[in-house]
């Protein structure tokens, strides 16, 4: 059995029949971890002490005959979730040295059911990016071309999954950020309906957009891994009382009579020839199962990257107020009072990106401007959410692109922000509406990189996108591709 | 020509709720330092706000009490600005949609006239921390117990024209959250305090421009501050001068106010609607719930006294401006001459409690206790000046009212042999006196009493030494 290639219920079988132990499985990962992230820069800690001490904990639960579907199986988180005795960075030189004192309710319960934590994932700073070139750990690597981007924010996440660092990973997707770097990395990655996955102790970009899920080698995978994820948190008032779902169960449905919407606005100008073929070809297997095309309208998506960069940013304006160097974050060296602690210390503190964001938001948020922007902002917001309500009368999912290209350039679009933030231009409109969607690989460009395809759809159909996603794997190996690592090593 | 003055008040009620308005922290006073606080009061990375639901009720209650639009939808918006005992960089507050809309409150004015002052808004927000910036030389202590309380701040129009009318209101308010029981009115230590905008006009005129005085923590600082205020802007008015529109600070020790910061400086709070929390809203039902369990409130209870009890509007008016001393007054009041029992509780009561600086709260005689002095009264055991010595005695040092009688002997003298034996004493060794009494000087009278009560030690009792004397004096000329 190659353990790098098993699905989770692959390893979870292992495990139960002691063809190989929590503490093994562990240690083969952390080895590949060891031998690939210095090329890749995938991981800002590793936590191999803690991470094998987990695995012991797990195999102890397993012998006393305790059955959970991720009992034993590595992960990793997204350097955004706090982890409670383990430093959390959110990839920023403010959080450097922040160790949090507690965990995030979605590290808490994938603890809970089993899984070892291997490390902190690599990120955009604070997830505002979207080629993980923002991180002040550095950029990632994409595994398929180490001059290449992963996508971002979560780049690291999508990263380590593509090169079989960990069998699963989460990540945090505020304007596409799973499902971008899903779509760049080859893997797959469900962003769920606002609401499914509790935002407690997941460090707040934009708190009405962002919204935490999986990334993993299959919608399989993905659907298992959501089950222990989701669920209504009390200490998150945004957390839907209906949260928890069952997704595993339903992944074999049949999609015959599935009704598959396909925007026009999303195969425009922009769009490289390339992909726009590949999300086509996968169009067709979808209806070679049954699933009835019918072109759509998005009307308002040409508004929603502006109109996300006018929301995101002022929510984000006011989220990292509170890094001011008075507590637990970095503070600048010999600060004459306290105008000069808080502007020296977020300067300092806070990278480039983050800095422009946080200038956007309070830009937009200032009185004589509110209107013009903020308000006007969410007027826009209402239009895109009516968009999809109205498609969904019609249809059952939405299928496109995920992103315009494959993999760009690490340096290519670092210095041109307008050209960056279009990156996200087919994923935005899903988190401003707050339904689900996700990413999964569906063919490669001629220069061979990961080419992804979007599935989006009504509010809490989390499952039946995966189920979609698991028959659209059933009927093709895009999602069995790997990279060739050059490690001597690995 | 004459100025008139107009004013508006913010007052900051801080709801006694057992936990924090976000999180599950304590609210106790007094801990030591940011011993009771959790990751979301400390606005650690991730942590989130949780709406306490008792907050919204006291918030409701007070609504129905200042006869209040209730808003069933309200939303919650951040208040953005740095400052370091303000943890998260903003403030959960309420800005365009608040939970209790227009309402009014009556207050009565000294001259006993009643006048309506409009209530704008009130509104549910955290309070922040404290900075502590003694026995920290060069540095400032942050200590973050008190982030996270909830505040009621209740707006009003700016309908008072005189510092007593502003006191008034801030009494009658004051009164009002303790009645509901939904802020301990506290105000030395910052649980009820205001702030008043005050402003200067010609009788009739537009509104002036205003000045804030902040954080107003008691009655009399308030209508100091704005008597200071009144002088000062008319100084400035009548030299030519234009008030400038800012926030000052009132200086208790030297009795002025000073500024803080003027408009131009003023933080642009960049309020937006909070995305961590969504709107507040709640049905009918949850109003008429907090409806059904509201205590009676002041004016109700005035007019149930004056009824049931037969006060006076006055009596009436003071008894019931605290609902501690109206239940104190209610329990003293049973089987005893309620007129009596009136003018004990405001007279020698309140006059001790305010000599010895203590509210009804800490009052040292429990009620029971009063009603029992005040039945030996009516039943003739003790005459009502041995009761107002037994009431000094148990004000300072405690004790049971029938066994402090007892012990000292203060049972009063009601035998008429007793009474007849003492008048002939002092009939006796008096003659003079009793000559010039029966010669027409009525006045004596009064010598004679007052001899018969020293040589009773006051215990006589003073009807009947009366009566007896005036017959034994008339006998005697005959
Ligand atoms: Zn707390």
């Amino acid at each position: 059995m190659d353990l790098s290639e098993a699905s989770l219920r692959e390893l979870r079988d292992a495990l139960r029949s002691r063809r190989v132990s929590a503490r093994e499985l562990a240690r083969f990962y952390l080895d590949r971890v060891a031998a690939h992230n210095p090329a890749l820069n995938a991981f800002i800690t590793i936590t191999e002490a803690e991470a094998l001490a987990a695995a012991t904990a797990a195999d102890g639960r397993l012998a006393a005959g305790e059955e959970g579907a991720l009992l034993g199986i590595p992960m990793a988180h997204k350097d955004i979730f706090c982890t409670e005795g383990v430093r959390t960075t959110c990839a920023s030189r403010m959080l450097e040295q922040f160790i949090a004192p507690y965990n995030a309710t979605v590290v808490e319960r994938l603890r809970a059911a089993g899984m070892v934590m291997l490390g902190k994932l690599n990120m955009d700073e604070f997830a505002m990016g979207s080629s993980n070139e923002t991180s002040h750990f550095g950029a990632v690597r994409n595994p398929w071309d180490l001059q290449r981007v992963p996508g971002g924010s979560s780049g690291g996440s999508a990263a380590a999954v593509a090169a079989r660092l960990v069998p699963a990973a989460t990540g945090t997707d505020t304007g596409g950020s799973i499902r971008q770097p899903a779509a760049l990395c080859g893997v797959t990655g469900i962003k769920p309906t606002y609401g499914r996955v509790s935002r407690y102790g997941m460090i707040a970009f934009a708190s009405s957009l962002d919204q935490g899920g999986p990334l993993a080698k299959t919608a399989e995978d993905c659907a298992l891994l959501l089950e222990a994820m989701a669920g209504h948190d009390p200490r998150d008032a945004t957390s839907h009382p209906e949260a928890a779902g069952t997704f595993a169960a339903t992944l074999d449905a049949p999609l015959k009579g599935l009704r598959v919407g396909v925007p026009e606005e999303f195969f425009g100008a922009g769009l490289d020839p390339e992909v726009a073929a590949a999300v086509e070809a996968g169009i067709r297997i979808l209806a070679a199962q049954g699933a009835v095309i019918k072109p759509i309208h998005l009307s308002n998506n040409a508004h929603a990257v502006s109109t996300y960069y006018v929301l995101a940013p002022a929510e984000a304006s006011s989220n990292l107020a509170r890094f001011d160097g008075v507590r637990y974050t970095y503070r600048a060296a010999g600060v004459e009072d306290l105008t000069d602690l808080y502007q020296r210390s977020r300067y300092e503190g806070f990278g480039a990106e983050v800095r422009r964001r946080i200038l956007i938001g309070t830009y937009v948020l200032s009185a004589g401007y509110y209107d013009a922007y903020y308000l006007k902002a969410q007027q826009v917001r209402s239009l895109i959410r009516e968009d999809f309500r109205q498609a969904f009368a019609e249809v059952d999912v939405i299928v496109g692109p995920t992103t315009p290209t494959a993999a760009f350039a690490l340096g290519d679009k670092a210095q041109d922000p307008v050209a960056m933030y279009l990156a996200d231009i087919y994923t935005i409109a899903v988190n401003l509406a707050g339904i689900p969607a996700m990413s999964i690989p569906c063919g490669f460009t001629a220069g061979g990189l990961p080419i992804g395809m979007q599935l989006m759809g009504n509010y809490f159909t989390d499952g039946l996108l995966l189920n979609v996603a698991h028959r659209f794997q059933q009927e093709t190996d895009w999602h069995r591709q790997r990279p060739a690592l050059a490690s001597a090593k690995g | 020509m004459e100025w008139e003055v107009v004013i508006g008040l913010e007052v900051h009620a801080q709801l006694n709720t057992a936990s924090k308005i976000f999180c599950g922290c304590s609210t106790a006073f007094g801990a030591a330092p940011n011993t009771q606080t959790c990751p979301v009061c400390l606005a650690l990375p991730g942590a989130l706000p949780v709406l306490n639901a008792a907050a919204v009720d006291k918030a409701i209650a007070l609504g129905l009490a200042v006869n209040a639009q209730i808003n069933k939808r309200s939303v919650f918006a951040r208040k953005n600005y740095f400052y370091p005992d303000l943890p998260k960089g903003y403030q959960i507050s309420q800005y365009e949609l608040p939970i209790v809309g227009k309402g009014t409150l009556t207050i009565a004015l000294p001259d006993g006239r009643e006048k309506l002052v409009g209530i704008t808004r009130a509104h549910l927000e955290e309070d922040a921390g404290k900075s502590l910036h003694e026995a920290f030389s060069g540095q400032t202590g942050i200590d973050l117990n008190r982030a996270g309380t909830p505040l009621l701040e209740i707006v009003s129009e700016p309908d008072m024209r005189s510092p007593a009318e502003a006191v008034a209101y801030l009494k009658k308010l004051h009164a009002l959250v303790r009645y509901l029981d939904v802020c301990d009115g506290n105000m030395q230590e910052g649980s009820f305090r205001c702030d008043a905008n005050v402003s200067l006009r010609r009788p009739g005129a537009p509104f002036g421009t205003r000045a804030e005085v902040k954080n107003l923590n008691s009655f009399r600082f308030l209508e100091k501050a704005i008597e200071y205020e009144m002088e000062r802007q008319q100084d400035i008015l009548e030299s030519g001068g234009k008030i400038v529109q800012e926030t000052r600070l009132f200086d208790a020790n030297k009795g002025e106010t000073r500024s803080m910061r003027s408009k131009e400086e003023a933080n642009d709070y960049r309020y937006f609607p909070d995305p961590d929390l969504l709107p507040l809203v709640f049905d009918e039902a949850r109003i008429g719930a907090v409806r059904a369990a509201l205590p009676e409130l002041p004016d109700a209870k005035r007019d149930r006294f004056m009824q049931q009890y037969g006060l006076p509007a006055y009596d009436a008016g003071v008894l019931t401006a605290s609902r501690a001393v109206a239940d104190y007054y209610e329990t003293v009041a049973v089987g005893v001459d309620a007129k009596m029992a009136a003018n004990w509780v405001m007279g020698d009561l309140l006059g001790a409690l305010n000599k010895a600086g203590l509210e009804m709260e800490g009052c040292p005689v429990a009620a029971e206790k009063l009603r029992i002095l005040l039945q030996r009264i009516g039943d003739q055991t003790i005459s009502g000046k041995i009761a107002k010595d037994i009431f000094e005695l148990i004000f300072a040092e405690g004790g049971e009212v029938d066994a402090i009688i007892d012990s000292r002997g203060l049972r009063q003298i009601t035998d008429s042999g007793a009474i007849a034996g003492l008048i002939d004493e002092i009939i006796a060794a008096n003659p003079q006196q009793v000559a010039d009494y029966r010669g027409g000087k009525d006045k004596l009278l009064a010598f004679f009493v007052g001899q018969v009560m020293k040589a009773s030690k006051g215990k006589a009792n003073p009807d009947q030494v009366n009566a007896s004397l005036r017959e034994k004096l008339k006998a005697g000329s005959q």
